[in-house]
């Protein structure tokens, strides 16, 4: 597809120039004479189209045929193992990927890469696999980048699978770039929805850009396997159905001096409550409203409760009741967990910033005219050294 | 040492905010910046460089002539020089496009033993082309480096960020690594820096020949992923207020979240 500027339809207003996310269009010639030109920053996302008055840009399709695409079929879930434990987000794939291959009229399959690990292959085909591709070897035990591109990259060659899809961790994000260059296909990066064009099968992937300010739909025409990264947490867990059978393929891996460049040395976990924000599914955040440092007591206990982490607003940073990292909003950090617990916040545009791309937002304040109510999901007005303790208890 | 550093210019998305009428965005006033992730790949090769003089660290970049600002910005900071692949050619790049391009442009430059790059980059989020550059060069990488280690005769060993910890690696060189905030702070420009980068050094431009691209290998053309639509998210309506009884109010809110799946 590529986005094109109908010269004479142009009238030079400019709308376009203001719409484009990506600054990429800008007005050349003067007066009356001034048309909108295309940069090369343009991602084809078709904004300026959408909000030209005089239909003066048209999006077009673009057909470049690489690959006979109807030699491809099946859904493959790559199973992130780590530890000999199946990641949840594999299983929330298995979950989508069945809806995904029940549509297309096509099998679903999980490759799985590990050492002895042969009790997951059970696990995955409970979850609904109706294949399982298994690479067992002492080099696939933990994992590295080189060896698992290799393992994964032959067997797509030899299966080809139409659409391939990894859980965006911190692994499947690593993997899922290099063996999309390897293919020599394309990568769509943390979606959020997929689904399959009803009329050619082909995957539609829905993802947030731009500070999740904007959705893109991103295709892959031409090219196989289509290829995804999933959101951890987004998508619903597969059913598991105790004692269900499928198709063992063991795969034969052996692997040549300096096919493998990373050499794991060691695995650290965290102890305590090192977590990062980012990454943090649910927050417990709290404001001035908690009237001192030990509030975050409270917010603790709720957080532990739910597998959480606390956080706070500038305010009790600037009060000095909390350190710095923990902060959230425009000089803190960013966050975008399931569920952010606004407690005492009263929700200044800068703590705003920082949170409301969260999923869920659940706002408790005294003030029922505080401005967090504005963005949350949820809320309640109360005090939250009531409110919480009884959060709490209802949890159970 | 030669040290390679991939930026990208992008636009400060935190300043980015949505026209609550027409739901589109308003990008007027928004401030381009050298992307976060980026500064911290700069910022670890400026550090090699301090640690072993004679150590040279380039900057390369793909993007419109504007780009140029941030890589002067990068030249002010310490990098010795800054290279632009920019052309209308590369325009509608994917991700897989843009590290061909990249990779290209590194090729050129040429005899480097480490190339830095940042995770990703903020107005896409994507954090492709770090490992993609590295798989088009034919060289191992290492993504979301938090701390680098030690440098050996041959290999480099890196922390690997997790989830819930991190690896301890050791990679062959050269390598690509890519880096996330927590491997150190950027620093500031110099005033002599900014002196130097506007007086002395040229950002060099190249295009697709200057790369030895043809037109098919770059931009829209050379790029599997393509949009068929974008649109901006529906706005947030404000949500419920919960009334009650706060124990009724707490019930309540469990049994919604558990209906949303979320808890």
């Amino acid at each position: 597809m590529a986005v094109n500027v109908i010269v004479e339809k142009c009238k030079g207003c400019g709308k376009c120039v203001k719409n484009c996310p990506f600054d990429a269009i800008t007005m050349e010639g003067e007066g009356k004479n001034k048309k909108a030109v295309i940069g090369m920053g343009c991602t084809n996302c078709g904004q300026c189209a959408e909000n030209c008055p005089f239909d003066a840009i048209e999006k077009t399709e673009e057909t470049v045929h690489n690959v006979d695409i109807t030699l491809f079929h099946g859904v493959w879930v790559f199973a992130e193992q780590r530890d000999g434990a199946l990641m949840g987000v594999s299983i929330e794939l298995l979950g989508e990927g069945r809806k995904l291959a029940n549509e297309i009229g096509t099998e679903l399959c999980a490759i799985l890469c590990g050492e002895n690990v042969d009790g997951l292959v059970d696990e995955l085909f409970a979850y609904g696999a109706d294949k399982v591709y298994y690479a067992n070897a002492p080099e696939l035990k933990s994992y590295t980048t080189d060896a698992y591109t290799k393992v994964i990259y032959t067997s797509i060659l030899k299966y080809k699978p139409e659409i391939v899809l990894l859980g965006a961790t911190h692994i499947g994000r690593d993997l899922g770039p290099s063996l999309a260059v390897k293919c020599g296909t394309g990568l769509t990066a943390d979606c959020t929805k997929l689904e399959i064009d009803p009329t050619d099968k082909k995957l539609m992937q829905t993802r947030p850009a731009f500070g999740g300010n904007l959705m893109a739909t991103i295709v892959c025409p031409s090219h196989r396997p289509q290829m995804s990264t999933v959101r951890p947490g987004v998508m619903q867990k597969a059913e598991y159905v105790k004692g269900k059978k499928g198709e063992l393929i063991t795969l034969d891996v052996s692997f040549k001096e300096n096919d493998i460049r990373q050499k794991v040395l060691e695995i650290v976990k965290n102890v305590g409550e090192v977590v990062s924000l980012t990454d943090a599914d649910i927050i417990v955040s709290g404001g001035a409203g908690l009237g001192g440092p030990d509030g975050f007591k409270l917010l603790k206990q709720l957080a532990d409760k739910l597998g959480g982490t606390i956080a706070s607003s500038r305010a009790c940073v600037d009060a000095g009741w909390i350190d710095h990292s923990y902060q959230v909003g425009q000089t803190g950090t960013t966050v975008k967990p399931k569920i952010y617990f606004a407690c005492g916040i009263s929700g200044a545009i800068q703590h705003l910033a920082g949170m409301q791309n969260s999923d869920y937002i659940v706002a408790i304040n005294k003030n029922e005219a505080a401005p967090i109510f504005e963005v949350a999901d949820y809320g309640i007005v109360g005090d939250l050294y009531k409110v919480i303790p009884a959060i709490i208890e209802a949890l159970g | 040492m030669k040290i390679i550093v991939c930026a990208k210019q992008v636009p400060d998305t935190n300043e980015v905010k949505i026209d609550p009428v027409k739901g589109t965005l308003i990008r007027d006033g928004v401030p381009s910046i050298l992307n976060p992730d980026d500064a911290n790949a700069l910022e670890a090769a400026l550090a090699v460089k301090d640690a072993n003089p004679g150590t040279t660290v380039s900057v390369i970049s793909m993007g419109p002539p504007q780009a140029c600002t941030m890589l002067h910005e990068c030249l002010a900071m310490g990098a010795d020089d800054a290279y632009l692949l920019s052309s209308r050619a590369f325009g509608g790049a994917d991700t897989c496009a843009t590290s061909t391009t990249i990779a290209a442009g590194i090729k050129k430059i040429a005899d480097y033993d480490i190339i830095f790059a940042g995770r990703q980059a903020i107005d896409g989020d994507t954090a492709q082309v770090g490992p993609q550059v590295a798989q088009r060069l034919g060289l191992p990488v290492v993504t979301y480096v938090q701390k680098v280690r030690e440098f050996k005769k041959g290999s480099v060993v890196v922390e690997r960020q997790l989830e819930d910890g991190y690896e301890v690696i050791e990679v062959k060189t050269p390598c690509v690594l890519t880096c996330v905030k927590e491997l150190n702070t950027p620093r500031y420009m110099t005033i002599s820096g900014i002196i130097k980068a506007c007086e002395e050094t040229q950002v060099t431009i190249w295009n697709e020949n200057d790369v030895n691209l043809p037109p098919e290998q770059c931009g829209l053309k050379a790029s599997p992923t393509q949009v068929m639509k974008s649109f901006t998210p529906a706005p947030k309506g404000k949500g419920e207020m919960l009334s009650g009884s706060i124990t009724e109010m707490a019930t309540t809110l469990i049994a919604k979240l558990n209906e949303k799946h979320v808890l």
